[in-house]
């Protein structure tokens, strides 16, 4: 028995609240007030105070000074700015993709039934759940070119004489698309869990139609997982325009720029040179620019996300 | 049902099927043994160098299974740094965000799941743009509040902000979980006289304890390998915690030595695997719930 309407209140009826009513939007407020006050200071002051921050010249230790527009005039010609942007969508435009697809293909063989899968399954992904600084730290003594795990392996399986690949520029970005390669197990684990979800009559079904496991991929397993691609394609674009941690630790941004990601150079900004204004229009720019990818993702949802049979 | 139905009485379908599945078997352990051997080398390896000597290191070809054995470079990583101390600090900072975060973000949950109120739909929009903003574009300011609240170097600005529910992907996910739970039980106790405080305490947390482990496993993870807070908020050597003392640990000892570092890098890495083989089901739920 239902006592009172649940969904909302009956949009034609301006009727008067109960009492019960109103002491149940008193409990909702007493509930979420720890929410609220975190929302206002943590969050929406923060967001509109770096905005202004960003009109500001502000090296926190005299008052911030008005000065317009500066802060954004001086990042379009600063040539670091421009690098920090170019390596940090070079960083996306592989290493996104590369983790979905490596994502996908672990996740479609670990869904095949083979004794022993459980035990791989948590191989894959137990890098994801060491600390990035460690991670990063293993990296830095696993990359160093003479005594490192990788070019020792490099040597030993094809004979190759491995690179200096913390020290040469041209080869961080592909050591960073490594590293996060590494970490492909959080994606497979989204995704097997996508793949558990599909109704196996689908399969069936089509099998006796006479489709191949190709033509199932494409047609049955790509549509049935879309949302779940979806959403990694949205945290994986995010998520790349905040990465910092990891690097911060393997190269601290060099060598000569070559993995300055945005985010190392705002913080550099910030806390190594005291140019708080500065900063602050840098990460109003990255705000920015989250908030167009996002747009644009979801814009394109509509096309090839398919929500109609996801059961999770 | 018809399918089912079909497939049973039709095994021609179904024959080349099962032969196909054993290539795609075979095909499967040809590409995710070495994979996983790939993946778990460089771990070993991680370990392996923590129990060397550091001559041991500096060797070619690699030494792969350390000869002799040492736990030299343990009793180094920890006298040579206060290592047990940054150990207790992590764990306090992480335990007080658990405390704090699970309280705060499943209180709003409940509010969102299961009470009315105007434009409650708006007010969850503001949640959840909570979860979409890079934490980059609030860092500053947030900063600027803290020193003017004389926070810095303290571990406040760590776990205090997460009594005050800015986990909202787990106001999302606590409300996920109690729409799931029937209204009926709620309507009942509401008719004993059950208010709403007593609905949370005494029906909702005893019926959504896997929840509530789902996101404190999450939550401690999360806070546990947090690097951005404490290089900002942390510059007193006695206040460091695991993370921030590993990426300072060439510049404090003025030397690199490789395998305290990676003794050191090891011993951060253990609590959140053994929670991992503790508690497997509950972050697997806890990641893969919020997508729905």
């Amino acid at each position: 028995m239902r006592v009172a309407p649940r969904a909302s209140y009956p949009a034609r009826v301006r009727r008067r609240v109960s009492a019960l009513e109103r002491r149940e939007h008193w409990w909702f407020l007493a509930f979420i007030s720890p929410w609220i006050v975190g929302f206002l200071a943590y969050f929406l002051y923060p967001v509109i105070a770096s905005l202004v921050l960003s009109f500001t010249r502000y090296n926190i230790v005299q008052p911030a000074r008005w000065i317009g527009l500066d802060n954004y005039r001086t990042l379009l010609s600063d040539p670091v700015f421009w690098k920090s942007m170019q390596v940090t969508y070079e960083y996306a435009i592989v290493a996104i993709p590369l983790l979905m697809g490596a994502g996908l293909l672990l996740a479609v063989l670990l869904n095949v039934r083979v004794a022993g899968m459980r035990v791989i399954r948590t191989v894959f992904y137990l890098p994801s759940l060491i600390p990035q600084v460690s991670l990063a730290l293993l990296f830095v003594w696993l990359l160093t070119p003479e005594f490192g795990l990788l070019n020792y392996a490099l040597y030993m399986l094809l004979h190759v004489q491995g690179p200096d690949w913390l020290g040469d520029p041209r080869w961080t970005m592909p050591a960073v698309w490594l590293m996060s390669l590494w970490g492909v197990g959080s994606t497979m684990v989204l995704l097997l869990a996508g793949l558990q979800g599909v109704p196996k009559e689908l399969y069936e079904a089509s099998a006796i139609d006479g489709a191949g496991p190709w033509r199932q991929f494409r047609a049955i397993t790509i549509p049935m997982i879309s949302p779940v691609l979806f959403f990694l394609l949205i945290t994986g674009v995010i998520g790349a325009l905040q990465t910092f941690t990891n690097i911060y630790v393997l190269t601290g941004g060099g060598p000569d720029y070559a993995t300055e990601f945005y985010n190392l150079y705002l913080y550099q900004n910030a806390f190594l040179f005291h140019k708080m204004g500065y900063a602050s229009a840098q990460a109003w720019i990255l705000f920015l620019m989250a908030i167009f990818w996002t747009v644009l993702l979801f814009r394109s949802a509509g096309r090839w996300v398919y929500y109609g049979g996801l059961n999770l | 049902m018809l399918q089912r139905g079909l497939s049973a009485v039709m095994p021609t379908g179904r024959r080349p099927l099962r032969r196909r599945e054993g290539w795609v078997k075979l095909l499967a352990l040809v590409i995710l043994v070495p994979g996983a051997l790939a993946v778990l080398a460089p771990f070993a390896w991680m370990v392996s160098v923590s129990f060397e000597h550091l001559h041991q290191l500096i060797t070619f070809p690699p030494v792969l299974i350390p000869h002799p054995f040492t736990f030299a470079p343990w009793v180094q990583g920890f006298t040579s740094m206060p290592f047990l101390q940054y150990f207790a600090n992590s764990l306090f900072v992480a335990l007080m965000s658990v405390a704090g975060g699970c309280l705060s973000t499943s209180l709003a949950g409940y509010a969102f799941a299961r009470l009315r109120f105007p434009h409650k739909n708006l007010v969850f929009f503001c949640v959840l743009s909570m979860m979409m903003i890079p934490s980059w574009v609030t860092l500053i300011p947030q900063f600027v509040l803290f020193k003017d609240l004389g926070w810095i170097n303290t571990f406040y600005p760590l776990w205090v902000p997460q009594w005050f529910g800015v986990g909202a992907f787990f106001i999302f996910l606590f409300r996920q979980f109690f729409l799931t739970i029937p209204e009926d039980i709620f309507e009942a106790a509401r008719l004993d006289g059950c208010g709403y405080l007593t609905s949370y305490t005494r029906i909702l947390v005893p019926l959504s304890l896997p929840a509530f482990a789902s996101s404190a496993i999450l939550m401690f993870l999360a806070q546990w390998q947090d690097f951005v807070g404490p290089l900002i908020y942390i510059n007193g050597y006695s206040k460091y915690t695991l993370p921030l003392a590993l990426a300072n640990m060439q510049a404090t000892l003025g030397a690199s030595p490789w395998n305290q570092i990676m003794a050191m890098a090891v011993l951060a890495s253990i609590p959140p695997i053994v929670l991992f083989f503790v508690a497997q089901r509950y972050i697997i739920t806890g990641i893969v719930v919020t997508q729905k």
